[in-house]
């Protein structure tokens, strides 16, 4: 169960998302900073939450461009598991390793709460502790998370199974197409979500519902 | 010698500066001939209210600031009190209310990015953030821009720096019409034995600079702060920095790791007056000298004169000492985050601050008179007239639901979730308690059970009703809430927003708080170990209400046992702490008088801090052996509002018996101090009789009000109202105002 962190400057959520594999994993993951080209061999790799670069330019843009994602994208071209949360998704989407893009909120406004999620597809290797949908809680917090595709690609990404998350109960807080909170690629290797899971992992949080999610992606590296 | 005098010193140039005739005088009797435009420039720096305390100093001597717990009190850039296990919480609360009124985002997002460079230069890692905000009257027409850029401004830097907003307040008031405040606390953990300070030590040591690079923005920028605002306000837009919270991620991760490597001796933060008050800061403190070569100073803009260079503000810039033989360890790790390093100077045994820019000296100044023996005033001032308690006999009659309903969907009352959900307030994972409840509560990582809690207050309408009073209830109330959630109070921070202290009678107000303040304090063994004084808040001559925040901070030794406002359950029987059987008599001053019928006469209610201390301590005991189930002070709009918030926290309902007289209004809406409601399974018969004679034996009443249940609160002698309609009214005042 060996797993790693992207460090970028200005990412954020990196030492929450540190705290859950380790609490979760029983081990602490490697970590991986901007300028490497060479990450190690891990079963899981997680592209936390934050503002690299200061989401100057454009949410992601020049966090996807650095040397560490061009390893990233190799892993998970291996099929190695992938994923990003929040700011993660956003380079995730940047570096073209998942389809559609994310916008400014329609509140204009940055948000932080807990919302739901339904468990779109319970059968990706993120998801399978989960039921097929499960309404779970998680929170959220950020300014740029307003899912949009064309529409030939949100008709492909919806036939395909890749949504793994929606917004549910009437919960979406950005106003993201199909209520999407969190979808997968076509392999199934690599999950982008908005959500943070990681804020929810334990009884200090309120609530363990994100553990599931950490313990597939983990259990399923083992 | 050979000083830059282009620019000739004329009358209108020392006024244009902030100086007063006098205050010149002293700088000529101190250096023996006119200053350079440059030297003019750093004694403005220096000496303004905002760096010198000039107007507040003889009276902040007088608080207490020290305690068996306290390892820094006030003087650097954040106290610092022991939490035990070998760790320390460093905090400090700092106003940017001018800067936010000319620049609502800007204004605010670099009081945040200030705020958090104080407890970082210190060594400690910020781990919680709140913001007190007072704001004009709701009608007034720029009262929804400032709200929208300020709130905007506090959660972008915030947020993308990477802190949890776990408290604040919200106020509107027309006396802020012209002059909102913005104060902003954060807090930070470090170990105890690895505090940073500002003091140099060693001559001939490497002045090192490092962060961003010096631009033209805020030039002059304390000066501003540190007068009273006319209608060219405009024109003092480019007074104003502009913040990057990138930046300050990265120099927060920077400093950190380099403060590991053993190569800090001395650091300083370049806030208010940038170079000049940073660089005077630590040669005046370590009574040393200090040489600054401009040349080496990083900027993003051409041809800066050493003026300018001097009196920017841009922000996320540290300058420190180092040990010569790590400078190549710490220019590697700046580097790594992508950030300026370079030596501009070095420290001297000549007691001068010198300054030199293209082969040229552009100052030669004494630092201490610059530094730590700036000029110093006792300003005049009255007394504030006390008023009499007004007759309200002849009130008209209002129906107790239809008071209630209004007051908690009033401006002030509202629940301000449409604020803090613009705020990060889970990120680190370790927020046990987000805004809406009594006290903000943040785990210390890496510890099982312990938990900070944190708390801002304070109650301008008493402050201006009766200054000495109001201070006492401004520490009172801030400790009451840090009791409610369980938690032993620390020490504290005073933020003290004030108007024109020229004036005798705003310097009165500020004398009377600084006395309540000093007085509540000392009673409830609650030091004050850090803070910031900003005067001259007004506008043509019209004061703002004086507003003494006062940023306080507890210690939880077991969160499991922690206490939230939320009723827990059906069934419990809800007890109510007071002084005696007259449960609720003071109306004067009271959201209700204000909000319901215009009414802001009288005197604010008294607080008896003997009695304040044991109600404190009774809850706190009960809180911590476990016994209650919830508990929430009572302050703005008494009983009722209180009870309505428990309920709206948790969605049960209540049903309160009291005996009532003729006129409920002073029992369900009074505001009478040290008061709080905690709940109790019913069930447990004996529990409740324990607690209820115990609280008699501390001298306290606890009686017996009503029980939890129910989707319904029903306050005696008015109709039911249901919880969902209660939080309908809550919820509704602020995204109808704003969006």
């Amino acid at each position: 169960m060996k797993s790693a962190v992207i460090l970028l400057p200005g990412l954020n959520r990196d030492r929450d998302m540190i705290a859950a594999l380790t609490k979760i994993g029983g081990k602490a993951p490697v970590t991986v900073w901007q300028t490497d080209t060479d990450i190690p061999d891990v079963d899981l790799i997680v592209i936390p939450g934050g503002f690299s670069y200061g989401d100057y330019l454009r949410c992601g843009a020049i966090a996807a461009r650095m040397p560490v994602m061009r390893a990233v994208a190799e892993k998970a071209a291996k099929g190695v598991t992938v994923m990003g949360v929040c700011n993660g998704f956003q380079i995730l989407l940047e570096a073209g390793l998942l389809p559609g893009a994310l916008m400014r909120n329609a509140s204009l406004k940055f948000v932080c709460r807990e919302v739901k999620l339904e468990v779109a597809n319970a059968g990706t290797r993120f998801t399978s502790r989960y039921e097929k949908g499960q309404v779970i809680r998680c929170p959220i917090a950020h300014h740029d998370g307003n899912y949009f595709a064309d529409e030939a690609t949100l008709a492909r990404i919806e036939g395909e199974g890749q949504v793994a998350f929606r917004y549910a109960e009437g919960t979406n807080p950005n106003g993201s197409l199909n209520d999407i909170a969190g979808i997968v690629n076509t392999e199934g290797n690599v999950l982008g979500m908005m959500p943070h899971p990681e804020n929810l992992i334990e009884e200090a949080h309120g609530g363990t519902d994100g553990r599931a999610l950490f313990e597939a992606a983990l259990g399923r590296a083992a | 010698m050979t000083l830059s005098n282009t620019i000739p010193i004329t009358d209108e140039l020392v006024a244009s500066h902030g100086l007063k005739p006098d205050e010149y005088q002293r700088i000529l009797d101190l250096i023996g001939r006119e200053p350079s435009f440059t030297e003019l420039g750093i004694f403005s720096a220096m000496w303004n209210e905002h760096c010198s305390y000039k107007s507040s100093k003889k009276w902040l001597k007088t608080l207490p600031t020290s305690g068996p717990r306290v390892l820094q009190g006030p003087g650097e850039n954040a106290g610092v009190v022991d939490i035990g296990d070998g760790q320390a919480v460093v905090f400090k609360m700092e106003s940017h209310n001018h800067p936010s009124y000319i620049e609502p985002y800007q204004g605010a997002a670099t009081g945040v990015g200030g705020i958090l460079r104080d407890v970082f230069t210190m060594g400690a890692r910020p781990v919680a953030a709140m913001n007190a905000l007072r704001f004009g009257a709701p009608d007034h027409p720029k009262t929804q821009h400032l709200v929208a850029g300020v709130v905007a401004g506090v959660g972008g830097y915030g947020n993308s720096f990477g802190v949890p907003t776990v408290g604040g307040e919200v106020e509107f008031d027309p006396s802020y019409n012209g002059n909102c405040l913005v104060n902003a606390f954060a807090a930070g953990l470090a170990d105890a034995d690895k505090i940073f300070l500002s003091q140099a030590k060693g001559v001939g040591l490497p002045v090192v600079y490092l962060g961003a690079k010096t631009g033209r923005d805020g030039v002059g920028g304390a000066t501003m702060a540190s007068a009273e605002f006319d209608d060219d306000i405009e024109e003092k837009r480019p007074t104003v920095q502009v913040g990057d919270p990138f930046t300050e991620k990265c120099l927060l991760e920077a400093c950190l790791e380099l403060m590991k490597t053993g190569a800090v001796i001395a650091i300083q933060d370049m806030g208010a007056a940038g170079l000049t008050c940073s660089a005077v800061e630590m040669g005046a403190k370590g009574d040393l000298g200090i040489e600054l070569d401009l040349d080496a100073v990083p900027v993003r803009e051409e041809r800066m004169s050493a003026y300018e260079m001097m009196l920017s503000e841009s922000q996320e810039r540290m300058l420190m000492v180092l040990r010569p033989e790590k400078e190549e360890e710490a220019e590697a790790i700046f580097r790594k985050w992508g950030l300026d390093f370079a030596i501009v100077g070095k420290t001297t045994d000549d007691l001068r601050f010198r300054v030199l820019h293209q082969g040229e000296e552009v100052a030669n100044l004494p630092i201490k008179e610059l530094g730590d023996e700036a000029p110093e005033y006792d300003r005049p001032w009255v007394e504030s007239p006390k008023a009499a308690l007004p007759d309200f006999s002849a009130l008209p009659a209002i129906d107790p639901a239809d008071a209630l309903l209004k007051l908690i969907g009033s401006a002030n009352l509202s629940s301000r979730r449409w604020v803090w959900e613009q705020y990060d307030t889970l990120i680190q994972g370790n927020s046990l308690q987000r805004p809406g409840g009594d006290a903000g509560v943040v785990r210390v990582e890496g510890h099982e059970t312990k938990a900070l809690a944190f708390s801002s207050d304070v109650t301008p309408r008493y402050v201006e009703a009766d200054p000495f009073e109001g201070g006492k209830q401004a520490v009172a109330e801030c400790w009451r809430n840090l009791c409610a959630t369980g938690a032993l109070p620390l020490a504290a921070t005073d933020n003290l927003n004030f108007g024109n202290p020229e004036r005798p009678e705003i310097m009165g107000q500020l004398v009377g708080a600084i006395k309540g303040i000093g007085e509540a304090c000392r009673a409830l063994d609650f030091p004050i170990v850090s803070g910031n004084v900003s005067l001259y808040n007004e506008t043509n001559g019209k004061a703002i209400m004086p507003t003494p925040t006062i940023g306080g901070v507890g210690l939880i030794d077991d969160w499991t046992k922690m206490a939230r406002i939320g009723f827990a359950a059906e069934g419990d029987a809800i007890l109510l702490v007071c002084k005696s059987n007259m449960w609720g008599t003071h109306l004067a001053q009271s959201a209700y008088m204000r909000d319901l019928h215009e009414r802001r006469d009288g005197p604010p209610p008294p607080v008896d801090l003997a009695h304040e201390r044991r109600a404190g301590e009774f809850v706190r005991d009960a809180i911590q052996d476990g016994r209650i189930t919830a508990c929430h002070d009572l302050s703005d709009g008494g009983l009722a509002v209180a009870i309505a918030e428990m309920a709206m926290a948790s969605g049960i309902g209540a049903a309160i018996s009291l005996p009532m007289p003729t006129e409920p209004a002073p029992v369900l809406f009074g505001e009478d101090q040290g008061r709080y409601l905690m709940t109790v399974p019913r069930a447990d018969k004996e529990l409740l009789r324990e607690i209820i004679d115990e609280g008699a034996a501390r001298g306290l009443v606890v009686a017996w009000i009503g029980e939890t249940g129910g989707t319904e609160l029903k306050l005696p002698g008015t109709r039911a109202i249901s919880v969902e309609e209660l939080k309908a009214r809550h919820e509704s005042w602020f995204p109808d105002f704003m969006d």
